[in-house]
């Protein structure tokens, strides 16, 4: 092939188009933005609907609720962006629940018992990054197998009993914030968590490759990048935080029952494309997954005090989903349908030779 | 799409023309029977009638074309006149507007200016389905069939034939694909699956494809890149079957010996324009490649090189099975040595076998006197070794990310300080590099993606270059990039050979070849064939190391 | 007659290469018949163990189960063929399950015949909905899907409130539709047998169907190739969507008692059973009947665990384990088959 083969289209200078066309940055910032006026938004509709949506009271409870699937959404933020998906996620912090409650009943320490549930997290992400990484499956249909798989051992693990027995400082998690504060633990192991992961993916090499290897993964391997080693360390970071999330549910219920956390594996991708990561990879931010991560929690919250049906917060979910991916490829399909239009306006030209229909 | 359709149209008028030269071409008589049978009964297949004394005049043409993207005038005044029955070459060096004017062809692109006549006809192609329903039929270098589905259902998809109720009929789909492996006198098995297909097998699938749309024009770019020479005799047999059924074939190729083989006549282009149309009986090879360059080619003076020292990268009997074998060749600090051949030869494998993005299956590789581990480019990166390859725009770039990124992806670890990426020695480090390099650029925080395909492989270039390798393999270093850009390349890489680096450049162009190496390997089918030294070495005899001929002519 | 062609020589022309195909039949049929073998000796390893396994009743049941799963299936391999994906199915499941069958509790009297319409309505809506904005917003199908999933739950969540569908509002015609059958064998299951052949003899033999595989096997060719990439994906997802309408309402006939939880987690075993079944998970191939014979070999599994008493927790372990041995398994077979393809290809000597 003696040429490139994709009509290039650099502004020239003063051609109209300026020079200045956004950068990853500016682009990203852009969906930030929109997403900060939503954040905005939804907080005014909360106080709108009750005078008490931004008492520390209610913050607290706020935080409280959506805090794991906000630390979950971390780890799945980095795979998606280098990527991959990570649908075990919810299974993951079910397993390590089961595991929490069924330990916990055989009266182990509670030292040993966190030493094992994050084992068991370490375990669960491996076995998903080997078979995406060494076996070269694709990550969508390993997840959804073992979204089935760990689900089952937690199940197969504690079988239909409930464990509720804890102890206070864990059973009250759920009630007592950070050294008494208004800080419930779960956000302030977010905040923790989210600094963490937004300067690795934001200001470390391994960062950079992780967009590098989304955005191009040919790129990525030929710039020396070692590809599958990082990949199979996000896997492992996912399995070991989601059994974290999964010790903070249980606390946080007081719980440990086979079906904790189910269907929430749905809820992390969505917040995560909220977040304006790209399902294809290469594109995303930690600020976008925070601010997003306040959307989904303050509207949920916002609505219980609704009286809307908590359960059917979904639409909500669900519509804003959509709309996230909707408003960016609003331009391009409407560019789209008018070259559609044009192109079906041209007649056909003569024929060469034979007949034809 | 019956072939009865013929009857009203130009194609009675048309002589149809068999082949000049061939014994044995058939005389007039009945016509083929099959699918995509181009002309109607009737027809008269008379004996050789020089194409360009055609009566009816040429089938497609492009009339003082021009293209442009933004800034990049791709074309300027283009013309070519293609024939019934006659295999025309479109010959030109890379950047001299080949693959723009046969998307032009194919209706990807419309000219902004000049005109496409269809039989003599203005015409408009919308895009790519329009060209193809006007019966103009392009195989790409790299064929797109779609690999779970069997070779008929890729010839016919969209278009199968039916039974009753409108269901496919198989049997017939699948006799029909036979009946037109059997036109173009080649063997593939219609019933199955595509995936595994060698990539000339795909393109014989392609022109199947071509055919059964009745295609009057079918146009080759590149196809011989990735053939051995027994594929390339079959593809050459089918092009006369195809010119014998009247059809046109526009062959774009830089192998001049195959042009001289196959065609009757040629166009030549040269920085955007046509310099030269006509017909090949009378022509060298001289003349073309003098119509390419413009210019008698630049001799290197010995004085721009100094001596090379010490070796730096030595490979011994590398082999990776089906892909190369034994493959042992050495380059110093301060050498560039060349590697030639024709495209699917091995060169780039062997070079991604080096770099550790492939595994070999025996050999070793010894970088400054340490063994090298395979299968690893961190590895191959630590020790000192730069890749640009072949694909800027998948393997070379991040097409997302910007300048400054792209530039620091391989150096992430040196400009890191406590474990964070400082972004101003970032910044300071891809603008010292755009400078050295002369880069033209908006900002640094520009996607790469704005940049020209020349500005785009001084980016890949500086990326490396800011490792400061000792080897720097480089692969088609030029390719798609402006004149002016490619003196620059040059000269850089004659540079950093000045200053001690080690250079192992893959290239297809010969005249590259043999200005910039001072020794020359020549790859075929997977071995080395021959090595000459910048005086010894001739672009025939690189050819004829490349396409064996040394050995059937001994 | 035909144009003659300088004969090439000897040496370059080979025999059609039969053997090549005839290699790739045989894995794809080592792949159908895989299941079905797994399906086989697992059925025997139980009867073995429980011999209660092998009744009638228990055949009724197992095939009384899968029809809804079958049915899924069959919507569901024609999305994935073209590299889409439908997670919206468990939803449309429950809620047309719950707004048909409380039909029967408002509308005194009303024929069986509409009360399937009704249920197929809703499904089509939302599988107009799903095809319009994958196919025109081209928006990836799993994005799509998820939020149609979250949307269609809540309204049903809405509409259910509290309430449940109960038995006994059900005409006794409606609950007998799964139950009726000769020995052991369901006529609802042949029924939907018939229909997933149908299903899988379009996709095999009409273009339409054909061009889903190609559009799943290579998007881009197939938009080269002139398919109507956008028409055939909008078409795919409205049939997934009304095939999930109608499994709603034979589910609401199966289990008669309805809830806003009908339907849950659905999406994902029909994945799995697809998967299972043969259909790649990026498209390009696979059949509708391999697809359903994956549906019945995890509800048979399902129903095995019962009866040996082991603990039905397993079944999702199982069910996991199933699909991810499926798919490395595809994956081994796939890489050997190219590569010995590869070594076979060309006909011209090499």
């Amino acid at each position: 092939m003696s040429e490139p083969s994709q009509p290039r289209t650099p502004p020239a200078p003063g051609d109209g188009r300026g020079a200045a066309l956004p950068s990853l940055l500016h682009r990203a910032m852009r969906w930030e933005t929109g997403l900060a006026l939503v954040v905005v938004a939804i907080a005014l509709f909360g106080v709108a609907v009750s005078p008490q949506f931004l008492t520390p009271s209610n913050l607290f409870n706020l935080g409280v609720t959506s805090g794991e699937v906000a630390i979950m959404a971390l780890p799945m933020t980095l795979i998606i962006i280098s990527g991959e998906i990570d649908l075990s996620v919810a299974s993951t912090l079910g397993m390590s629940s089961a595991l929490l409650g069924y330990l916990w009943a055989r009266h182990w320490p509670m030292l040993a018992i966190f030493v094992m549930v994050v084992l068991l997290g370490a375990a669960a992400g491996l076995f998903n990054g080997v078979m995406v990484t060494r076996v070269g499956l694709p990550s969508l249909a390993v997840t959804i197998g073992t979204l089935a798989l760990y689900r089952g051992i937690a199940l197969i693990i504690l079988g239909s009993n409930t464990i509720s027995n804890f102890p206070a400082p864990y059973s009250t998690i759920g009630v007592l914030g950070v050294a008494n504060t208004d800080l419930p633990w779960n956000v302030a192991i977010f905040a923790a968590l989210a600094v963490i992961f937004g300067v690795v993916l934001h200001a470390t090499p391994t960062g950079r490759s992780i967009y590098a290897m989304g955005a191009s993964p040919g790129a990525a391997l030929y710039a020396g990048i070692r590809v599958k080693r990082i990949k199979l360390l996000l896997f492992v970071t996912s399995g070991v935080v989601c059994a974290l999330a999964g010790v903070l549910w249980t606390f946080r219920l007081s719980t440990a029952v086979q079906n904790n956390g189910i269907g929430l594996e749905l809820t992390v991708v969505a917040i995560v494309l909220l977040a304006g990561v790209s399902i294809f990879g290469g594109k995303g931010s930690i600020i976008g997954v925070v601010l997003a991560v306040l959307a989904f929690a303050g509207l949920q919250d916002a609505l219980l005090l609704t009286n809307f049906n908590q359960e059917a917060t979904g639409i909500v979910t669900g519509g804003l989903l959509l709309i996230s991916v909707f408003v960016p490829t609003a331009g391009s399909a409407v560019a789209r349908s008018r070259e559609w239009f044009r192109a079906r306006g041209r007649r056909a030209p003569s024929v060469i030779g034979a007949g034809h229909e | 799409m019956g072939a009865d359709g013929a009857a009203g149209t130009g194609q009675s008028g048309h002589s149809g023309p068999a082949s000049s030269s061939e014994p044995g071409s058939s005389g007039a008589g009945a016509a083929p029977p099959g699918p995509g049978s181009p002309a109607g009964p009737g027809t008269p297949r008379g004996p050789v009638q020089p194409v360009s004394q055609d009566p009816a005049g040429p089938l497609l043409s492009l009339v003082h074309a021009a293209k442009s993207f933004g800034a990049v005038h791709a074309v300027v005044d283009a013309s070519i006149d293609i024939y019934g029955g006659e295999a025309h070459a479109l010959v030109g060096e890379n950047g001299a507007g080949k693959s723009t004017v046969v998307k032009m062809l194919a209706g990807v692109y419309q000219p902004d200016a000049g005109e496409l006549l269809i039989q003599g006809r203005p015409a408009v192609l919308a895009g790519p389905a329009a060209a193809q329903a006007a019966g103009i039929a392009v195989i790409y270098q790299e064929p797109t069939l779609f690999p779970d589905l069997t070779v008929a259902e890729n010839i016919f998809m969209g278009r199968q034939p039916l039974l009753a109720a409108r269901r496919i009929d198989r049997r017939l789909m699948r006799t029909e694909a036979a009946a037109l492996f059997e036109r173009l006198g080649v063997h593939l098995d219609p019933a199955r699956i595509s995936r595994g297909l060698s990539i000339a097998d795909q393109q014989i699938v392609e022109i199947a494809k071509a055919l059964s749309l009745e295609a009057r024009v079918i146009v080759m770019d590149e196809p011989t890149a990735a053939l051995s020479a027994a594929e390339v005799a079959r593809l050459f047999d089918v092009v006369r079957a195809l010119r014998a059924s009247g059809a046109a074939v526009l062959f774009i190729s830089h192998r001049l010996e195959e042009v001289f083989e196959i065609c009757q006549r040629v166009t030549v282009m040269r920085d955007g324009r046509q310099v030269l149309a006509s017909e090949l009986a009378g022509l060298t090879a001289d003349d073309l490649v003098r119509a390419m360059v413009g210019r008698e080619m630049p001799q290197r003076t010995a004085g721009e090189r100094s001596q090379p020292g010490d070796e730096v990268l030595r490979v011994e009997r590398l082999t990776r099975e089906g892909v190369f074998t034994d493959i042992s060749l050495h380059v110093r600090a301060g050498e560039i040595v060349a590697l030639a051949g024709l495209v699917g030869s091995g060169r780039s494998e062997v070079a991604r076998a080096i770099f550790g993005i492939d595994r070999y299956a025996a050999g070793t590789v010894t970088v400054r006197g340490k063994e090298l581990r395979r299968a690893s480019p961190a590895a191959a990166m630590t020790a000192g070794i730069g890749y640009v390859p072949e694909d800027r725009r998948q393997q070379g770039l991040v097409m997302d990310m910007s300048i400054q990124q792209n530039v620091a992806l391989a150096s992430l670890a040196r400009l890191r300080q406590g474990g964070f990426i400082r972004s101003a020695a970032e910044r300071a480090f891809a603008t010292d590099w755009a400078q050295r390099l002369r880069l033209k650029y908006g900002r640094l925080t520009d996607p790469v993606s704005m940049l020209s395909g020349g500005n785009q492989q001084k980016v890949v270039l500086a990326k490396w270059l800011g490792r400061r390798p000792a080897l720097l393999i480089v692969d088609e270093p030029t390719r798609g990039i402006d004149i002016a850009t490619k003196a620059d390349v040059h000269e850089l890489l004659v540079r950093l050979a000045g200053d001690g680096v080690a250079i192992l450049m893959i290239s297809s162009e010969l005249p590259e070849v043999l200005h910039m190496g001072d020794r020359i390997l020549v790859m075929r089918e997977g071995r080395l064939t021959a090595e000459y030294s910048q005086a010894d070495a001739s672009e025939e005899k690189i050819m004829s190391a490349a396409t064996g001929q040394l050995e059937r002519a001994g | 007659m035909r144009a003659t062609v300088a004969t090439p020589d000897e040496t370059t022309r080979k025999p059609p290469r039969v053997s090549s195909r005839r290699l790739t039949e045989r894995v794809f049929r080592i792949r159908e018949s895989g299941i079905i073998v797994v399906l086989v000796l697992f059925v025997a390893v139980t009867v073995s163990i429980q011999p209660r396994f092998a009744s009638q009743q228990e055949l009724h049941f197992i095939l009384a189960n899968t029809t809804v799963f079958a049915l899924l299936a069959l919507g569901q391999t024609m999305v994935v063929v073209s590299r889409n994906v439908d997670l919206s199915v468990g939803s449309v499941v429950g809620l047309s399950a719950y707004l048909s069958a409380s039909l029967f509790g408002k509308v005194h009297g009303i024929p069986i015949v509409v009360v399937f319409l009704v249920g197929l309505a809703i499904g089509l809506a939302v599988g107009v909905a799903n095809g319009l904005m994958v196919a025109i917003g081209r928006v990836p199908s799993l994005v799509v899907t998820l939020a149609t999933l979250y949307i269609v739950r809540g309204i049903d969540i809405l509409i259910v409130g509290g309430n449940e569908v109960v038995a006994q509002t059900l005409p006794n015609a409606f609950i007998q539709i799964p139950r009726a059958g000769v020995y052991g064998v369901p006529y609802l299951a042949i029924a939907v047998a018939v229909v997933v052949g149908l299903g899988a003899y379009y996709l095999r033999s009409y273009r339409s169907g054909r061009e889903l595989y190609a559009i799943g096997s290579n998007p881009e060719a197939a938009r080269l190739a002139g398919i109507h990439v956008g028409r055939r994906v909008f078409t795919a997802f409205t049939v997934s969507g009304a095939i999930a309408g109608v499994a709603g309402v034979l589910w609401a006939a199966q289990y008669q008692t309805v809830d806003s939880n009908a339907g849950t987690g659905y999406e994902l075993t029909v994945i799995a059973s697809v998967v299972v079944g043969g259909v790649a998970i990026f498209g390009g191939s696979g059949s509708a009947v391999g697809a359903a014979i994956g549906a019945l070999l995890l509800q048979t599994i399902n129903s095995a665990l019962y009866v040996l008493g082991i603990s039905p927790f397993w079944d999702q372990a199982i069910a996991g384990l199933l699909l991810l041995v499926a798919i490395t398994l595809d994956r081994v077979i796939s890489l050997r088959l190219s590569a010995a393809l590869r070594r076979r290809s060309s006909g011209v000597g090499t």
